[in-house]
């Protein structure tokens, strides 16, 4: 099947939602991982790698205005909708910090559960939604 | 072995100025130093300046006089204050200059700063889908650091109030008004757990430094503090710190910690000989976080210390006695050098209604993108 899907850069992740993986770079010489996986001469030293999808909330903010360029994303000043920004723990990885989606800030706490999708942060030129990775906290039936 | 002395300082009130480009403000504080060291433009055998958004440092030379002198631009993000001190430091230090002149100035557009992904070595996308905000590290960053550390918001607080208490008798700071504890915290959420009171704002303004060998000095009659030390680090790994799209798991120092501990060594000094320390509070958090990066404490001790009022002048450690970042805004270039500036104030007992009694021994600290941290040993 063909990937209809428009994400917002190469090399970032694959799929979509619940299956999407973030992708980075592991070194060729030690197994380093690096992630946003490099681009130019350097991509030659690093293998793509899938990270976990899984880990914890390292820590967390939220982006209550609208940022300046190259922020391309939806809205203009007067319908901005505040994000979470923060970072995940991957156990035995990184600490990757991602684009949160969660339906209320106050249930953010350090240390919990969290697992990656994708969010349609943005639409192109042709109206067309566009991908980037994200990370959502853990389903427990309670906020399914 | 040859000592470095600040023998005058010169200062462009920080703020808004209309009608006034970073240049002219430079050129401003340029004179100002001269007349307070009572010396000309010609002696001076070399220069260090930065701006960050408001052109070419050297462009005050025909203001000033070409005099041929050695002038150097210095670029280096938050810390370019530092680095010009540092660079004039040593063209003393090792014995090739005597006397010398360092200046900072600024003059940057309303609003958060607009990061450029590319120059920072960075993919666009992290732009692109905004995440590439100054403002979102400093949140993340005290965030944790709150909850590992059990700081509250109320001490968050604290600090934007004491800003602007200090401010209030500051002739070159900004905001000058008093803000109430709950103002602060009731006002705008910018960045969670930080509202609009407890950023610094991007701003204007200017300072220069005119540095002397102790030879120099005393030939010429005159005096200043001598800097005892002066280090500038970078971010080691492990570090946490502005435009980082991903950590290692395993954490490591802070380019603040490493300069700090270079500056100590240099020195030969402890936090606990400090009379006044100037620290980078870009906001609340920072100044909290630099208190024990710097040494001055232990990881949450910064709770008991501001609510026993240590910080504030009068108390046993006061920080950012001119209101720091938080009450004079943030003109990138300049910033550093007026840390110091005000260190030479409170050194000199020229700090009216801000004065720390008998400030011997001063410190400063400036950081900034991509983490560089930038620290200062002043002795009167």
């Amino acid at each position: 099947m063909v990937d209809m899907t428009i994400q917002v850069a190469d090399n970032l992740f694959t799929g979509e939602g619940d299956s999407a993986r973030l992708l980075a770079g592991r070194r060729r010489s030690d197994g380093k991982l690096l992630f946003p996986y490099p681009s130019g001469p350097e991509a030659e030293n690093y293998e793509l790698f899938e990270l976990t999808p899984e880990g914890a909330l390292w820590s967390w903010t939220v982006q209550r205005f609208r940022p300046k360029s190259p922020f391309d994303g939806r809205g203009d000043d007067r319908d901005f909708k505040p994000y979470a920004v923060g970072y995940i723990e991957l156990p035995g990885e990184l600490i990757v910090e991602s684009r949160i989606v969660v339906d209320r800030f106050e249930t953010l706490k350090i240390g919990l559960p969290m697992r990656i999708t994708t969010e349609a942060y943005a639409e192109n030129a042709a109206g067309e939604p566009v991908l980037t990775y994200a990370f959502t906290p853990v389903a427990k039936g309670l906020n399914a | 072995m040859t000592s470095v002395h600040i023998v005058g300082g010169g200062i462009h009130p920080f703020g808004r100025t209309d009608g006034s480009t970073g240049l002219d403000q430079g050129v401003f504080a340029i004179r100002q130093a001269l007349d307070d060291a009572g010396l000309d433009w010609s002696q001076m055998e070399f220069g260090y300046g930065g701006s960050s958004a408001a052109g070419a440092a050297d462009a005050v030379l025909p203001r000033l006089g070409l005099t041929g002198m050695q002038f150097i631009n210095v670029n280096n993000g938050c810390a370019t204050g530092g680095s010009s001190i540092l660079s004039g430091y040593a063209a003393i230090k090792s014995g090739e200059f005597d006397i010398g002149i360092v200046v900072g100035f600024d003059k940057h557009p309303r609003g958060a700063f607009n990061a450029d992904p590319e120059a920072s070595g960075l993919p666009r996308w992290y732009g692109q889908t905004g995440m590439m905000l100054t403002t979102q590290f400093f949140g993340n960053k005290i965030n944790r650091y709150m909850a590992l550390n059990g700081i509250s918001q109320e001490t968050l607080g604290r600090v934007a109030e004491k800003a602007f208490q200090n401010a209030a008798h500051t002739p070159h700071s900004w905001r000058k008004t008093p803000v109430d504890l709950e103002t602060i915290m009731q006002s705008q959420m910018v960045s969670d757990p930080l509202t609009k009171y407890m950023f610094c704002s991007p701003a204007e303004g200017a300072v220069a430094l005119i540095l002397a060998s102790d030879r120099k000095m005393r030939e010429l009659g005159l005096s200043g503090p001598r800097v005892r030390g002066a280090a500038i680090r970078t971010r080691p790994v492990g570090s946490f710190e502005v435009f980082a799209p991903a950590l290692e798991i395993e954490r490591g120092k802070s380019a603040t910690q490493l300069a700090a501990a270079a500056a100590w060594e240099m020195a030969g000094l402890g936090p606990e000989d400090i009379d006044v320390a100037q620290l980078q509070d870009t906001e609340c958090g920072a100044e909290i976080m630099h208190m024990a990066e710097n040494g001055f404490c232990k990881d949450g001790e910064q709770e008991a210390m501001i609510a026993n009022g240590d910080t504030r002048i009068g108390g046993r450690l006061p920080v950012n006695t001119d209101g720091g970042c938080l009450a004079c805004g943030e003109p990138i270039g300049a910033s550093g050098l007026r840390q110091i500036f005000e260190n030479v104030e409170q050194l000199r007992g020229r700090a009216a209604g801000r004065q720390v009694e008998d400030a011997t021994i001063a410190y400063s600290q400036v950081y900034g993108a991509p983490g560089i941290s930038g620290c200062v040993v002043l002795e009167r």
